[in-house]
């Protein structure tokens, strides 16, 4: 029956291989889960298949060197399913900062030699390679959201996510509100949730690590960061941070960019 | 500011975690040519740190590695409070130990197991060894979770953990949270102890090499956030006098940078650690090092898996130690008041020393940043023992032998392009 389970491969672009651990450190459930699928190529545990086809394609990372941008059309073409994980993937990571600077003048102040070195002037998230059938945000992911989607996709179902915000998990938790409260300066009401408001559990602001959630209102968060007395560079940060390229996040952040002397 | 930029020159990378290659000349059965190459993509870390506030800077650099947040949280911390003149409180000082007691569990529970046993044990995966040793495995994977549980204390998640600020932590866990913390622990120690004698037993070569052991020591502690660098040959140095001593250059064939001591290779992590500071090691460490028969210092760098289970040993005494004097505080954090200046932060990552500098402005954000990482440090001693390495093995051996041979000195290392050096691409011109 072994030829009939399942197969998965967990791939690896630009990233920093934290997503990857949401399987890694599964412990005991990570034996269970190779019970029941063939994880077929998973470099950091051991199997190498990077061709080899498959039900399921985890992606990590996004695409910054040429060499990178090539292997993701082969997986594609190898996968029933391709799914993104974490901030790198679906929306480029922070290394996608280098978008709006100048990437060649990056390398120059780093490297002393950076012609020997090939990599693209962005990091750019997977979608914008190759069709990627569900992406899952947050840096890092958790193990939860991933095997979910596993589940889903291996019974042909399309995985659901919930697409509400981090403010709303405050409220369902009873934290209380860190910015109405405490006047500290939250993400909160723009972030997709996921995480399980971890930073607002500990009296600290969201930074924003889960990416946009759906209907945001970036203007009204600007107007309220304001009132709290922060400078549009400041607020702009906030933007362009973790998920600078994420839709919503780059227009809102790159808008008061433009406004800061 | 243009003026700061001009000190980047000096080349660094932000991180090597990735891709890996070697590339071998044997000339008339000599090696003619080795070079081990890091092919891992530039994320240019240090450029886009520029212009961001002290906070940000904690939660970006966890950003470059996902298996040692913590470590780079630690040393970009340790450097804006040297710019801050800020104090680190007895309270703060413990509870950061505490947090890199974790990620020391988290980070050598999963290289022994996932990434050493197997070559030791001659299986392809810790899947596949799971099969025939399944109590190793577990008995591995339990303490992995209970390094994952303290760096969650205290981070609120094991990966990219958000507890830490400049002067402390965001909040101080509470003392019913830290009591159940404790007692798994406390029941689990002996699996720590079973861990070192069973590395100890593993089948190893005896040889052993000259090399330079590099790492932080401190007066009275086992080394981890903060001491003077320290060598076997007599180095002895503030951490700000690092660029001094360890020079970094580029080698052509890879994107990780390489350092040298005086211009030799040097080693860093947890066998140069125990070289250099087993004198501060609890009595019942060295009780259990007795009991396996080993001593150190060594200079067998197969040892490196054993010194891995001898710190989880340590990190887990530590941790017990730590959370039995536990106490709450509503303080857990001192207040920041940003300043100029440059400052230095290094502490030990599971991997070895990690090296910080960092230049403020007069508006409080980062001008410019190094960041040295262990594997960098690592490399060129990773080349050298793969000389020495495969010459002892003899360059008779089939392709495979020597590929498979090269993979486990390299592996040895804990190189954070461990994951990607089960594919090492072994090229072999024999001419």
């Amino acid at each position: 029956m072994e030829e009939t389970k399942p197969r998965i491969a967990i791939h690896k672009f630009t990233s920093c291989d934290g997503c990857q651990l949401a399987f890694l450190h599964l412990g005991e459930d990570l034996l269970k889960l190779a019970e029941k699928v063939d994880i077929v190529h998973f470099v950091e545990m051991g199997p190498i298949n990077p061709t080899a086809k498959v039900d399921v394609a985890y992606v990590e990372g996004s695409i910054s060197t040429p060499e990178e941008a090539k292997r993701i059309r082969e997986i594609r073409a190898n996968s029933r399913y391709l799914v993104t994980i974490g901030a790198c993937a679906t929306a480029g990571g922070i290394q996608a900062l280098r978008n709006f600077a100048d990437t060649k003048s990056w390398m120059q102040a780093i490297y002393a030699t950076p012609e020997t070195i090939s990599t693209l002037d962005t990091a750019t998230a997977i979608s914008n390679h190759v069709k990627v059938d569900y992406e899952i945000y947050g840096c890092p992911v958790n193990s939860q959201q991933v095997l979910a989607s596993l589940l889903s996709l291996l019974q042909k179902v399309t995985p659901t996510a919930r697409r509400d915000k981090v403010c709303l998990e405050c409220k369902r938790l009873g934290y209380v509100c860190v910015m109405v409260a405490k006047g500290e300066p939250c993400m909160g009401p723009v972030t997709h949730t996921g995480c399980g408001a971890l930073c607002p559990s500990l009296g600290r602001g969201c930074y924003a690590c889960y990416g946009p959630a759906e209907n945001i209102n970036t203007d009204a968060l600007t107007q309220w960061l304001s009132s709290l007395g922060l400078s549009d560079a400041e607020i702009s940060r906030r933007f362009l941070f973790i998920q600078n390229s994420a839709p919503g996040f780059k227009e809102a952040g790159l808008k008061l960019k433009k406004k800061v002397p | 500011m243009s003026k700061l930029q001009k000190d980047l020159t000096i080349p660094i990378i932000a991180r090597v975690e990735g891709e890996g290659a070697l590339h071998l000349k044997i000339h008339e059965g000599k090696i003619s040519q080795l070079e081990l190459s890091i092919y891992e993509p530039p994320r240019l870390f240090e450029k886009f740190l520029e212009g961001r506030a002290p906070n940000e800077v904690i939660d970006a650099v966890a950003r470059i590695c996902g298996i040692c947040p913590v470590a780079y949280q630690m040393s970009a911390v340790q450097a804006m409070e040297h710019i801050f003149e800020m104090p680190v409180t007895p309270w703060v000082h413990e509870m950061r130990r505490l947090f890199y007691c974790g990620e020391w569990m988290e980070s050598h529970a999963l290289h022994i197991h996932m990434l050493a046993a197997p070559d030791f044990l001659r299986y392809p995966s810790v899947i596949a060894m799971a099969k025939d040793h399944p109590e190793i495995v577990k008995r591995g994977m339990h303490l992995h979770g209970l390094g994952l549980m303290l760096m969650t204390l205290l981070g609120k998640r094991s990966v990219h953990p958000v507890g830490a600020c400049v002067g402390g932590f965001y909040a101080a866990p509470k003392i019913s949270a830290v009591q159940e913390v404790l007692a798994q622990f406390k029941k689990s120690l002996p699996l720590a102890q079973e861990l070192v004698l069973w590395s100890a037993s593993l089948p190893m070569a005896k040889v052993t090499q000259e090399f330079t052991s590099v790492c932080l020591r401190h007066p009275h502690e086992y080394p981890m956030n903060e001491g003077r660098i320290v060598s076997d040959r007599g180095l002895d140095i503030d951490i700000s006098e690092f660029d001094n001593y360890l020079k970094e250059s580029q080698v052509p064939y890879s994107t990780a940078l390489q350092c040298h001591l005086q211009g030799k290779s040097y080693l860093v992590g947890p066998l140069a650690r125990l070289n250099l500071n087993h004198h501060l090691l609890p009595p019942a460490v060295h009780d259990i090092l007795k009991e396996a028969k080993i001593s150190f210092p060594t200079q067998n760098m197969f040892h490196s898996v054993i010194a891995r289970s001898v710190e989880i040993y340590y990190a887990m005494l530590e941790a017990i130690r730590i959370m039995e004097n536990y106490v709450y505080t509503p303080t857990p954090h001192s207040p920041m008041t940003p300043r100029a200046g440059v400052g230095f932060g290094c502490t030990e990552a599971p991997r070895g020393l990690l090296w910080h500098r960092y230049e403020f402005n007069d508006e409080g954000l980062v001008a410019s940043s190094r960041i040295v990482p262990p594997t960098s440090q690592n490399q060129a001693r990773i080349e050298e023992d793969l000389w020495h390495s495969l010459m002892a093995f003899g360059l008779d051996h089939s392709d495979d032998d020597l590929r498979f041979h090269s993979e486990m000195v390299i592996r040895n290392y804990d190189p954070c392009i461990s994951c990607s050096t089960h594919f090492l691409q072994l090229k072999i011109d024999r001419t």
